[in-house]
């Protein structure tokens, strides 16, 4: 009995590392391939590369590109997830805040308008937002399209939904008599916000910055639309296209600019792997 | 007290003024411009009623695009859940490196459609040919991205490869919410393990269903960025007579009739997969939280 039972969890811990090695089978292909010449990928896909040097030749090679100027769309990429990430966290917890301390129905209307906003499929308003970005920025004069701010201002309006909507289920559940004290003690409403329920909120603000920041990080047609495909500013999704775009089946090229691209993501999911896990998970129940 | 509310709508604005901004307005807009002769070119904008819906319903490209992604996404509510919740199962075991596989199987969630469909295509068009020609098995020597019969089943193996670790750290939560002790009686009263999953288990994270089912079929159904790099669209085959692309899914349908300038067509599409997409999550929703009551 106690024998067969262990041949079969052997067995299954075959079949379990099996399945693992079938998952990363992909990101080991990108690995040997991007140390390799667009020869050697057409002659051999699937054994090692001769010369491990041929990889930092072909990162050289992308950094250097004067067709898809990487280094910039890094930069971009970063700057805009990372001030999108502030607004939304900033603005939406401000909001889901005093929508939860708000007992009048204005509250509940814009709380229920939130969560409808939800199911509108992209799709549906990607060709007028691009249209009316335009001449929203005319009238104010202030330049929405192609610009690092406009997409920082289009992420705090497709990422507030979802976060007012998972900072509003948290924000409920902080007892009001902390508030109260420092309320009759004279504090404003805005410090007591700041300094007593901001703080209370990290563990969720986590959550909230995981969710957003990899579907921002690697969305492509938002910055598609409103940066366009060859612009000044790029973010890395975008770069990515562009460069498989420009060298057509140049596998050595191409896969080298994906493992770039995903060099930094993997690279902080090792070691904030943790929170991103707990993020994830929780960010999913809610 | 007026003070007061004065703090709470100022806090309330920043986000709503966006979302009205980027979402609300575009949105009706596009309501109305799928009613127009809008082509993205002039300015002047007609309203010319359903005439889009009539020209785009009598598009076989349009309504194979529309089948297609209804067959895709079956089959990848299907895929992803089953192979999410296997992982789960396994990684909630008692393995050795359990933490290890589930921090593994998480990874291509985090990579994002563009950059996978491209390593992807590699796969396919490379990689799998070349291990056909050492094995000489001559089904992997042809792509399965070229044949118009395999090319959604190669979507469907990259969107489950994608998805399957996202929605397995979802189910990980509710296996680990139901209580040790119920199983563990099962256990003794002699119910195997599978019988234990399914009379057990399942039943009591119906909840954690209702999530998972309605996540993959929205995000199958808007399928986008994955479809691009990977097929764009291809192979041709043929629809009612009329040559279509095999792959083409109905966000890309959508995209490519915007990208030739027919932008009140792209724009009726668009809604067309808006009302199917609020139809068939309310339908899914409402089915799964009967089942949740009931048991």
């Amino acid at each position: 009995m106690t024998r067969s039972r262990r041949a079969w969890s052997i067995l299954g811990e075959i079949l379990v590392v099996l399945l693992f090695a079938l998952f990363m089978i992909p990101f080991v292909m990108v690995i040997i391939n991007s140390a390799k010449t667009s020869k050697d990928i057409i002659f051999d896909a699937l054994s090692l590369p001769s010369n491990w040097g041929q990889l930092f030749m072909n990162i050289g090679l992308i950094f250097s590109n004067h067709t898809v100027h990487y280094a910039n769309a890094f930069l971009d990429s970063a700057l805009i997830t990372f001030f999108s990430l502030v607004v939304i966290v900033l603005f939406s917890s401000m909001c889901a805040w005093a929508l939860v301390r708000t007992h009048k129905a204005w509250a509940m209307v814009i709380f229920f308008a939130f969560v409808a906003v939800m199911v509108i499929p992209f799709q549906v308003l990607m060709f007028p937002l691009v249209r009316w970005m335009r001449i929203l920025g005319d009238f104010l004069h202030f330049r929405l399209l192609q610009s690092i701010p406009g997409m920082i201002f289009a992420y705090l309006g497709f990422g507030s939904p979802l976060s007012v909507f998972i900072f509003h289920g948290f924000i409920k559940n902080i007892p009001y008599e902390l508030e109260e004290s420092a309320t009759i003690d004279g504090c404003s409403e805005a410090r007591t916000f700041f300094e007593i329920v901001f703080p209370l909120l990290q563990p969720i603000i986590v959550t909230v910055l995981i969710l957003n920041g990899i579907w921002i990080w690697n969305d492509y047609l938002l910055p598609l639309l409103m940066l366009g495909s060859n612009g000044a500013i790029q973010t890395i999704p975008v770069a990515v296209t562009a460069f498989a775009g420009a060298y057509l089946k140049q596998w050595d090229l191409i896969l080298t600019s994906t493992l770039i691209a995903m060099v930094p993501l993997i690279v902080l999911y090792l070691f904030a792997q943790r929170y991103i896990i707990k993020g994830m998970i929780e960010g999913a129940i809610k | 007290m007026h003070r007061h509310s004065l703090t709470k709508a100022l806090f309330v604005f920043p986000c709503v003024f966006a979302i009205t901004m980027v979402i609300l307005i575009p949105f009706f807009l596009g309501l109305y411009f799928s009613m127009t002769d809008w082509n993205g070119v002039s300015d002047s904008i007609k309203f010319v009623g359903f005439t889009n819906f009539e020209k785009i319903l009598a598009q076989p490209g349009f309504i194979y695009s529309f089948l297609i992604s209804v067959a895709y996404t079956v089959i990848n509510v299907v895929l992803v859940n089953v192979v999410g919740f296997a992982l789960a199962l396994i990684v909630t075991s008692n393995l050795r490196f359990r933490n290890f596989y589930r921090a593994g199987f998480f990874v291509p969630y985090l990579i994002g459609g563009i950059v996978l469909g491209y390593i992807w295509q590699f796969l396919f068009n490379n990689s799998i040919p070349a291990l056909g020609k050492i094995l000489s098995i001559d089904a992997l020597q042809t792509s399965m991205l070229s044949l118009s019969d395999s090319v959604i089943w190669a979507m469907s193996i990259v969107n489950t490869w994608q998805y399957a670790g996202y929605v397995m750290l979802i189910f990980i939560a509710a296996i680990q919410s139901v209580p040790s002790s119920v199983m563990e009686a099962a256990k003794v009263d002699g119910a195997g393990y599978f019988k234990r999953v399914f009379t057990i288990l399942i039943p009591m994270m119906a909840n954690s269903f209702t999530i998972t089912l309605f996540l993959t079929l929205t995000t199958s159904f808007k399928q986008f960025d994955m479809n691009l790099t990977l097929t764009n669209g291809g192979p041709a085959a043929r629809f009612l007579g009329q040559p279509v692309m095999a792959s083409q899914l109905l966000a890309m349908d959508i995209f490519n009739t915007a990208k030739a300038n027919r932008m009140a067509e792209a724009q009726a599409k668009a809604v067309i997969l808006f009302v199917a997409l609020v139809v068939v999550s309310l339908v899914q929703v409402s089915i799964n939280k009967r089942k949740e009551v009931e048991q």
